[in-house]
Order: C-alpha cells, then sequence, then structure tokens
C-alpha cells in the first residue's frame, strides 16, 4: 500500500545518510516580527481569529511565564536561550483551505519525508491492503500536518466524521468546536504548570486536536507530523485528545526539523484526557534534527505530555522513540484518577554523539487498584548523555494501587554516560512498587559474532540495539515499528569502531 | 584453498600460537586435535578475525587471498565460517532475523538477491526439517535459554543457510547426544564439494567416524606436532597425548 511503500522508501533513503530531513524548503512565510510580548500574543490570537476568552487565556499565561524562572534541575547543559531572539509565528503566506489547495512545495516536502497527505494515496492504500500476509490488517492512517507554526492539511475528515470523531488543527476546533476546547483546554496541563508549559499557552500556533465519541472505537490510526522548516523560529504546537467513555484511540506522533547550526526551540504542550473505559495510545517518533557531531545546532526539545486518566478503568499507554533533538526534556505522565485506571509508559531513547537526554515519567496513582507499567531504555553512545527521571507517586487514597519499574541502560563507548533517578513516594500501605534497572555495554564477544555472519559492525550494532530496545518496539503499531528500527541503527551510526 | 605459514599470535602479550604451517586444499577435510588449551580456538579466532588477537609473524591466504588484512565480515563473505565452541547469545535479537539479515549480508556480497522474509521462511524450514531442529527455534532469541546442544544445532542451521566454502567446526560436536552428532555430521557432509573445505576441531574420534577427514593434526603449545591419516586420531583415542608429546 502507498502509504507504506512511502514510509519504507522514507527508510531506504535515511539508511543512505545520517539526516535526510535536513533539507529547507522555499515557500514564502509570513513572519510575525522578532521576538516575544504582549503585542506578539495578541498578534497570534487575531491571526487565528479567536474568541476573547482564549486571548485572555493566552495573556494570563504570558503574564504567568514572565514570572518564572527556566527550570535548571534537569541533567543538561545549554547556554541561555534568549527568548527575544526567535520568531513565535511562522505560516505558509498562501493558507490552503482544503487539500486541493496546499501549495504544492508544501505538498513535496510531505512526500520527502514519506508522509501522504492526499487522500486518495492513502485510501489507494486500503485497497491495495492484505496483498501480502504482512500488510494484512493494517489501518489506514489519517494525517495532520503541522508545517512551522500552522497545519496544513488534514485528511480523512469525512470518513472520521461519519463516526462523530473530531480531528482537526487545534486552531480549526476553536472555531469549530469552541466549547470542547473550553471545558477541557488546560485542564491536564494548567497554563502555569512550568516554565515551558506557560511559554507554550501563551503563544501555542497550532497542533491537533481529537475527539472520540462515547463508545468509539476509531477505525484508523491518527497521526500528525510535525516540521519545523523556517528559520530562528520556535515550534509551539498544542494537542489535545479526548477519548469519551468506553472510546479507543491510536495516535501517531512525527517531527522533524531541516538541518541548522542554530539552535531551534521546540516546547509543545500535549494533553489527554480518558473517562470511563476509555482507551488513549499515543506512540512518537521523535527525530528533530540532533545537531552536528560536534554538538552545533539542533533543536531543544522541552515538552510537556500528560494524560489523566479520568474515567473508571481508563487506559493511556505513551510509547515513544527519541533519537532526535540536541537536547530533550521530556516526561509524559499519567495522573491515574479513575479506579483501576492503568498507565503506561514505554520508553526508547537515544543520545549520540554530543546530544542529551533528560526523559522519564510520572505515574500518579490517585484511584484505587490503579496500576503502572515503566519499561525504559535509555541508549548512550559518542558523548552522549541520557538520562531517566522518574516519579511514581502513590496517594493514600489509591489502595492496591502497583507499579513495575524497569530500567535499562545500555553503553556503547566508554565517552558516554546513562544515568537513572527514580522517585518513589509512596504514601499507600497497600500499594507496591517494584523497580528493576541494569546497566550493560554491547559485549565483543557479540559483535564478533555478528561479523562473523557477514553483517558490518554497524548493521551488528543494530541488530543488538533493536533487541535491546524490543519490549518497547513491539509497542509501536507496525509501520512505526520499522521506521523506529531504522532510525535507531541510522542514530548510532559511527558509535563504534 | 586455505595455506597457513608459520603464524604466530599472541593474547595481551602472552604466544598462543608458535608458528602453524597447514594447508587445507580445495574439497579437503582436516581435522584438529590436541589438549585443552593448546591453541585450537585461538586458531579458528585468529582465522575468522576476532579483535584482540596479535599477529606476530606469518601469513594465511585463502584462494590467494591475504587473509589477515580482511575485516571479519568480509572474510565470511568470502566463504569463511566459524561454528563457535560458545556460541554467543544476543538478548531480544529474534533466531529469524538474525539468521536472514547475516543470508542477506553474504548473499549481497555474491551478488544475489536478498530474501525476504516469506522466502527466508521457506529456506530456513527446509534446512531445519534436515537438523530435526523445532520450528520454534525461529522465534526464540538467538541462542537465548538453548540447551547446548541446541546452540551447536544452531551453529550447523547458520552453517547450512550460509554454504561456505571454508567451515571451520569448533567442537561442535561437544556436548551433543548420539543422534544429534549424526544430524550435525550430515550437515557437514552434505556440503561436501569439490570447492568445500572444513577445519574440524574436535577432542573425539566419535565424530570422525561420520565425517571422514583426509588428514589429521595434532596441536600442542601452539604448534602442529603430528599429522596423518584418519588412524591417528584411533591411535590418539587409545593412547592419548602423552605418546604423540613423546614422539614431538
Ligand atoms: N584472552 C586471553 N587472555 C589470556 N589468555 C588467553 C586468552 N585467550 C586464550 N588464552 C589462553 O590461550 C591458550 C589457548 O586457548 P584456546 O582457547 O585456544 O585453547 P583450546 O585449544 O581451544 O582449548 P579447549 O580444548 O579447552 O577448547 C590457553 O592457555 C588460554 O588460557
Ligand atoms: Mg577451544
Amino acid at each position: 500500500m502507498p502509504a507504506v511503500t512511502e514510509t519504507i522508501d522514507t527508510v531506504q533513503s535515511l539508511t543512505e545518510g545520517t539526516y535526510k530531513y535536513g533539507f529547507e524548503t522555499d515557500i514564502e512565510m509570513e513572519f510575525a516580527p522578532k521576538g516575544l510580548n504582549e503585542d506578539i500574543v495578541r498578534f497570534i490570537s487575531k491571526k487565528k481569529n479567536e474568541p476573547q476568552w482564549l486571548l485572555d487565556w493566552r495573556l494570563k499565561a504570558y503574564a504567568g511565564w514572565l514570572k518564572m524562572e527556566e527550570p535548571l534541575w534537569a541533567a543538561v547543559k545549554y547556554p541561555p536561550i534568549d527568548y527575544q531572539d526567535a520568531f513565535y509565528y511562522a505560516a505558509p503566506k498562501a493558507g490552503p483551505k482544503s487539500l486541493d489547495e496546499v501549495d504544492p512545495e508544501l505538498l513535496k516536502t510531505y512526500a520527502k519525508l514519506g508522509i501522504p497527505l492526499k487522500e486518495q494515496a492513502i485510501l489507494a492504500g486500503v485497497e491495495g491492503a492484505g496483498e501480502s500476509p504482512a500488510d494484512s490488517g493494517r489501518m489506514p492512517i489519517a494525517v495532520d500536518a503541522v508545517f512551522d507554526s500552522v497545519s496544513v492539511a488534514t485528511s480523512y475528515k469525512e470518513r472520521l466524521g461519519k463516526e462523530g470523531i473530531i480531528f482537526c488543527s487545534i486552531s480549526e476546533a476553536v472555531q469549530n468546536h469552541p466549547e470542547l476546547v473550553r471545558q477541557y483546554l488546560g485542564t491536564v496541563v494548567p497554563q502555569g504548570d512550568n516554565f515551558y508549559a506557560a511559554l507554550n499557552s501563551a503563544v501555542f500556533t497550532d497542533g491537533s486536536f481529537v475527539y472520540i465519541p462515547k463508545g468509539v472505537r476509531c477505525p484508523m490510526e491518527l497521526s500528525t507530523y510535525f516540521r519545523i522548516n523556517a528559520k530562528s523560529t520556535g515550534q509551539f504546537e498544542r494537542t489535545l485528545i479526548i477519548a469519551d467513555e468506553g472510546s479507543t484511540v491510536s495516535y501517531l506522533e512525527g517531527c522533524t526539523a531541516p538541518m541548522r547550526d542554530e539552535n531551534q526551540l521546540h516546547a509543545a504542550v500535549v494533553e489527554l484526557v480518558a473517562l470511563d473505559d476509555a482507551t488513549i495510545k499515543y506512540s512518537t517518533v521523535q527525530n528533530w534534527y540532533p545537531g552536528d557531531a560536534e554538538g552545533r545546532g539542533g533543536i531543544y526539545n522541552f515538552v510537556t505530555k500528560r494524560a489523566q486518566c479520568r474515567g473508571k478503568r481508563s487506559k493511556v499507554s505513551w510509547t515513544q522513540v527519541e533519537t532526535g533533538s540536541a537536547i530533550t526534556w521530556k516526561y509524559p505522565s499519567c495522573v491515574l484518577l479513575g479506579d483501576d485506571s492503568v498507565g503506561e509508559f514505554y520508553s526508547v531513547a537515544i543520545t549520540n554523539n554530543r546530544q542529551q537526554a533528560d526523559t522519564g515519567t510520572k505515574m500518579i496513582h490517585v484511584g484505587k487498584r490503579t496500576s503502572s507499567t515503566i519499561v525504559s531504555k535509555g541508549i548512550s553512545a559518542g558523548r552522549g548523555q541520557n538520562t531517566y527521571r522518574g516519579l511514581v507517586r502513590v496517594a493514600p487514597t489509591a489502595s492496591n494501587a502497583r507499579n513495575f519499574t524497569q530500567c535499562d541502560s545500555l553503553l556503547i563507548g566508554d565517552q558516554c554516560g546513562a544515568h537513572t533517578v527514580p522517585y518513589i513516594e509512596n504514601r499507600c500501605m497497600t500499594a507496591k512498587t517494584e523497580h528493576e534497572a541494569t546497566t550493560s555495554r554491547i559485549a565483543e564477544d557479540q559483535l564478533f559474532y555478528c561479523r562473523q555472519r557477514g553483517m558490518t559492525q554497524e548493521d551488528a550494532v543494530g541488530l543488538i540495539v533493536n533487541g535491546f530496545c524490543r519490549e518497547v518496539l513491539k509497542e509501536l503499531p507496525m509501520e512505526f515499528a520499522v521506521e523506529a528500527q531504522k532510525l535507531l541503527q541510522i542514530s548510532l551510526e559511527g558509535s563504534v569502531g | 584453498m586455505l595455506k597457513i605459514e608459520g603464524l604466530t599470535a599472541e593474547v595481551d602479550g602472552k604466544p598462543i600460537l608458535n608458528g602453524i604451517d597447514l594447508e587445507v586444499p580445495a574439497g579437503g577435510i582436516h581435522a584438529i586435535m590436541g589438549p585443552n588449551g593448546s591453541g585450537k580456538s585461538t586458531l579458528s579466532y585468529v582465522l575468522a578475525g576476532r579483535e584482540g588477537y596479535e599477529i606476530t609473524g606469518g601469513s594465511v591466504t585463502f584462494d590467494g587471498i591475504d587473509l589477515l588484512a580482511l575485516e571479519p565480515e568480509e572474510r565470511a563473505a568470502s566463504g569463511l565460517f566459524l561454528a563457535f565452541q560458545y556460541p554467543v547469545e544476543l538478548p531480544g535479537v529474534g533466531n529469524a532475523l538474525f539468521l536472514r539479515t547475516a543470508l542477506n549480508a553474504i548473499r549481497r556480497h555474491r551478488g544475489e538477491p536478498e530474501l525476504d522474509a516469506m522466502q527466508f521462511l521457506k529456506v530456513a524450514r527446509q534446512r531445519m526439517q534436515a537438523l530435526s531442529m523445532p520450528e520454534d527455534m525461529l522465534r526464540r532469541g538467538v541462542n537465548v535459554g538453548f540447551s547446548g546442544g541446541e546452540k551447536k544445532r544452531n551453529e550447523v542451521l547458520q552453517m547450512a543457510l550460509l554454504q561456505p566454502r571454508l567451515a571451520i567446526l569448533d567442537e561442535t560436536d561437544s556436548g551433543l547426544d548420539i543422534d544429534a552428532l549424526k544430524i550435525v555430521a550430515e550437515g557437514v557432509n552434505a556440503l561436501r564439494a569439490p570447492d568445500f573445505s572444513a577445519l574440524v576441531i574436535t577432542h573425539y574420534q566419535r565424530l570422525l567416524d561420520y565425517i571422514v577427514p583426509d588428514r589429521v593434526h595434532v596441536l600442542m603449545g601452539g604448534r602442529i606436532v603430528q599429522s596423518g591419516g584418519p588412524e591417528l586420531a584411533q591411535q590418539l583415542e587409545a593412547s592419548g597425548y602423552a605418546s604423540v608429546q613423546a614422539a614431538a
């Protein structure tokens, strides 16, 4: 099916070089003036034709942000960021109204990225499904694409609409479903939650919005591709997903950016709400430009992702494969409010060259018999630094809560570092938490064994690393899993030998 | 096909191979016997190109090419296969994926088209049946939790799939029950051809009843101290290495 073929083609082109998404698209852009102040916030809100309440909400966030300090507790090092030296709004000049009006240059960009925007392509793909046994049972994918500050296209809308599913950009949701946005926005990640969340709340430009009505199983994977293209531009997207009672949804997120010498800021907020018996599966393959081997350039990825399992027996599962970014600061979390609700976090984070990652999760147990599983696989190579930072908090109300945490680190070479910082705060007598941690290296005999069978050093490393990450990769939807496996290998190119 | 001349090698400054001369012609099956610690595995690692062994003298050619100048994967690609005395575990790496990756790497070098998952499964199933291996071994992690005998059979399966031109079997018979021994021997015999050679390292003459060698060499103290026909293995079985030592 073309959607898959495209992904595979991309993956193939990926294997030929280190960072193939480094190209830039020449497109006429509209920028807000550089810098950040109240006027910029008003400008963004006006551009998006927002209601007064949302402007007020943004301004409140901005006022709060001014009083906040950048957090410095993460185990990452970077020079101070000049927040006045960036553009906070960049949009392709010719705003598309429908898929057909999308600038061809933009479509080309997405084609290069292997992202099918054209519904025809995807539909054709559905017909082709089942050709070979490996393809059978694959779901089509609906895509929302965010280019710098704005969402340029959402495919498959009509078919989803029949089921009452809303999948659109958050700007559109503000116009067409203001009541839902107003009801849920900022209820999981409040405006003043942290420095970057406050910044995002003030200047967020676009992102995806999903609402799955009661009892509906979303018939396809929903997915958003984020792309930072313009120079000196920050990307502040905001994603809000609501799964109403008894509904189920699987959502994928992919990200890339051109290669640049400068560092670019990406400060997103993702909020998930799961009501009674609802399930949300959120998968990320993060491949922002990581900077070059000397640590020049790359994306600063400071992201707040949180889910609330509000309903009884609700379930949220985060799966992330973090290969890109110069710095990753990210803790997808679950607040388990509903009795018997379930939170899961499966993570692979790779740091090579000068990349730094401080990532992990928070599982906050409030409801009775809530349970959480954390599986974190950190891989460090080159001079990469990889920190797992996790918090498991069990409130006195969470009787018989369960947590299982497993953190494994794999070191490649002797100039990298792996650190594990697990916090466990258990205030409930009947709750049980378990923590296991291992650190290992790729053994010389493993590499030799593979090479004796004809594999190159790099293929061998890729194979062993993929084996190390298996428990996490098997949580990813099929197409993503293939892509992720290749990505892992590419990310580690030149790390051994 | 394989020509070793005056080969000396050390590990951590300690000489292990002290001048090995050995020639295996195309189509030849040679056995190497020798006491524990005499350098048999070291010789096989040096031939396969493992790191950590310093070649201090001598030469090795394979079809006239300087084998020692090649990377391990290049040696594998040119047809050298080593069945490990202690096969290595790769946790999380599925055996099927491992075997297919290896096979396709070799096929690429030979200029043959790669096999997709389905094509590979077909070939692998055939070979496994011939080796009486249960199919679930494809689904398990490479050698993880395999019994000693299963690991050895997995080595022979790899050999059968990769179709090398020179196979070095390092004590592949150790730890095998009688039936498995026969199966393994059949695996080797099936490869017999005018351009296939093997170096069979073993402690037991029993294996050589099934894989009848052209020559038997005795390795002691990092040197080949005696060579002869298949009857030499029988002689050793009867009187041990002490007699060789006296003769050498
Ligand atoms: N990495 C190493 N460091 C130090 N000594 C080593 C190392 N590798 C091998 N040796 C030594 O080299 C000698 C030869 O070892 P080798 O494994 O080649 O013997 P072998 O003939 O295969 O023995 P066996 O029949 O027990 O398998 C032994 O004395 C061993 O201790
Ligand atoms: Mg040995």
